[in-house]
């Protein structure tokens, strides 16, 4: 574990803001809300920074709000590689009482220790990343993952030869059951016959057995790929193997695997930090739970390959503005389980947070 | 099932379990000298990253794989100075050096991490290499060769030559060994660091044959399953042949059998995950009940040598 302190640095922006900031003050006045003048701001990683997806996603949205907001007003510590597991609860009690004023906790099993934490410090905010619960200090905030899944298994869906695709999972948690369901019924809608078959390798990070994995998978007959784990292992092997191609998760991957590379789902947590910091500043933060998804530019398409044909990228462009003006969804109906009941009928939409809360299902044409 | 599919996960198999193979064999020949090295997987990780960084930066493998086999050994020489000349705990100094690799791989991999690398593949003319069926024999990296000719060149020294005499008496008997005039620290020394280097390119095999990639941690706990591989083949060198691709299998086909869905998907994937422990604590228990000398440990496993006069 190392803990990584980033020394203040005014940035141009952030000079800028600080005079128009320092113009603003006499009209403001004297405010209720009590405002500070520099916050502490703790991040609590499971892995580090360098692994290209995940965490690196994570560090980027940490870097964009320092500039945004000015690192003569954030103080920001990075604690990397913390299991989920008991010693989270131990770096969260030390963040605490090392004066953070927020902390984030940037994965899911990070939860139950922070809910530990976090009655115990009142005045200090605590936010955990795809996470289901909030208390009166302790807020969540998610993205919609899902979205970008739909718009790349429309992509998939249109252009297998094999008609086979697979998903590569980490856990089998929620956030994965969403994701592979939302790539599967998209690429269905292109080729009603498409299957996913989904492989779990039981870890946020094992590379070799992910690329093992992707290998099981394209010698079975899948040429196109896609990953719910955090790092480029997978990509790799359908560049190597020739295969149509597979999608960055968390990052752009591209230097990975130029030729496989269709086009990424990239996290953008960055404009959240910024908010949620800022609220801080100005103590307004309150209790919240957030869930951005492409419309709120949280999860963005990255480039389309050149090879990916213009009608396709035309019908994933449909896709993508579709989710943002609200006429698609991921979960619209009629959706049938691998069990033959019905989930969705014609006409109807699943709800994200209802699908969250649902026990694990998989769509017809799911092989899991 | 298919030839075609067969082959494939073959050649998925053999390079899953090369890795743990390499690093086993050098923890057995560490083993039988009397020492016990738990510093497997930071050793991997140190040979991994200077393996992937001399590969990037001169663009030969074969440098690269060179490369982290030195590194490897330097870094079980932090163990050995630590454990054979001052005599310290050799678990918890193990333990240390796990961290350690950890930590200095982390930080030396900086500079490496996001940047892709070309594999080191088949040196076989390409009609050999790629040819439907026959790259199931000419197919693989050379590491995967070199790792066979290791298990027989490690069979034959411990069992046919009197260096391999001398090393199984220090492992077996360190006084008596002393007494009749074998350097004992020595033949330590040299067992850790051979022991250092076969875990070094063990770990180069994650960039170069598995994963082009470097990424902090890249070898994922493999260390932990070789050094459970050791004792699996009771110290044994063909036996453990057998257990690497018998773990790498198990691994391998878990992935396939998923991949294909099918009947094995109903056995839950956290049942393959920890078979190649289960199948250790059953060898273990089997070893217990059936006690002889050819398959228990070296007698003086783990204890430090202090030699009396």
């Amino acid at each position: 574990m190392t803990l990584k302190n980033t020394r203040p640095m005014i940035s141009r922006r952030g000079a800028l803001k600080l005079g128009a900031g320092a113009a603003a003050l006499p009209l403001l006045g004297s405010r209720a809300f009590a405002q500070k003048e520099k916050v502490k701001v703790g991040f609590v990683l499971i892995g580090t920074p360098d692994d290209n997806g995940w965490n690196y996603g994570h560090d980027q949205g940490r870097l964009y709000m320092l500039d945004e907001l000015g690192a003569d007003r954030v103080e920001t510590t990075v604690v990397t590689n913390v299991e989920e597991g008991p010693d989270a609860e131990r770096v969260f009690r030390e963040l605490a009482q090392q004066g953070h004023d927020i902390i984030y906790g940037t994965s899911f099993g990070f939860g139950e220790y922070m809910m530990n934490v976090a009655p115990q410090f009142p005045d200090i905010k605590f936010e955990w990343a795809t996470g289901y619960t909030t208390l009166p200090n302790m807020s969540i905030y998610n993205a919609k993952f899902h979205e970008g899944r739909t718009v790349i298994g429309t992509i998939a869906g249109m252009m297998s030869e094999t008609g086979i695709g697979a998903y590569i999972g980490s856990i089998p948690v929620p956030e994965v059951f969403m994701g592979a369901n939302a790539f599967h019924l998209a690429a269905r809608k292109q080729n009603p016959d498409f299957i996913t078959k989904v492989v779990y390798v039981d870890s946020w990070f094992d590379p070799a057995k992910e690329a093992d994995a992707a290998r099981a998978l394209i010698d079975q007959g899948v040429d196109i790929i896609t990953q719910h784990t955090d790092g480029p292992a997978a990509l790799q092997v359908a560049e190597e193997r020739g295969i149509i191609g597979g999608f960055g998760q968390g990052a752009d991957m591209s230097a990975f695997a130029p030729n496989a590379h269709l086009s990424a789902i990239i996290d953008h947590w960055g404009p959240y930090y910024t908010k949620s910091v800022k609220s801080v500043l100005d103590g307004t933060w309150e209790e919240s739970s957030f869930w951005g998804g492409i419309a709120d530019g949280e999860v963005i398409i990255g480039d389309y390959n050149e090879k990916i044909p213009a009608d396709v990228v035309a019908e994933a462009e449909r896709v993508r503005k579709g989710i943002i003006d609200g006429s698609i969804h991921p979960y619209a109906g009629p959706i049938v389980d691998t069990n033959g009941n019905v989930q969705a009928e014609e006409g109807d939409i699943i709800d994200d947070g209802e699908f969250w809360a649902q026990e694990a299902w998989y769509a017809e044409g799911i092989e899991a | 099932m298919s030839i075609e599919l067969t082959i494939a996960i073959i050649i998925t198999l053999v390079g899953a379990s090369t890795p743990i193979l390499f690093a086993a064999l050098g923890e057995l020949v560490v083993e039988k000298s009397g020492v016990l090295n738990l510093g497997v997987e930071g050793m991997m990780l140190t040979g991994a990253v200077v393996g992937f960084a001399v590969t990037f930066e001169t663009g030969s493998p074969w440098l690269g794989v060179v490369a982290a086999a030195f590194a490897g050994a330097a870094a079980s020489m932090i163990f050995a100075v630590v454990t054979l000349t001052l005599s310290a705990n050799q678990v918890a100094t193990g333990l240390a050096l796990t961290i350690f690799g950890t930590g200095f791989s982390a930080l030396f991999g900086k500079a490496y991490t996001g940047k892709p690398l070309a594999l080191f593949r088949s040196v076989f003319p390409p009609e050999l290499a790629t040819h439907p069926y026959l790259k199931v024999i000419f197919g693989y990296s050379p590491l995967v060769y070199f790792s066979f000719i290791m298990v027989v060149a490690v069979w034959w020294l411990l069992r046919r030559t009197r260096p391999g005499l001398i090393l199984r008496a220090v492992g077996e008997n360190d006084l008596s060994a002393h007494s009749i005039g074998y350097p004992v620290i020595a033949v330590r020394y040299a067992a850790v660091a051979f022991g250092g280097a076969m875990a070094g390119i063990g770990g180069a095999c994650f960039p170069l044959v598995l994963t082009p990639q470097w990424v902090e941690g890249l070898t994922a706990g493999r260390g932990w399953i070789a050094l459970a591989l050791v004792v699996f083949a009771a110290w044994r060198p063909y036996r453990l042949l057998a257990g690497a691709y018998l773990f790498g299998l198990v691994g391998t086909m878990e992935l396939y059998a998923k991949a294909a869905g099918g009947p094995f998907r109903i056995l839950p994937s956290e049942l393959w995950a920890s078979m190649p422990y289960l199948a250790t604590i059953l060898v273990l228990v089997l070893i217990s009940i059936r006690r002889n000398s050819n398959t228990s440990a070296p007698a003086c496993l783990g204890k430090p040598f202090v030699p009396t006069s």
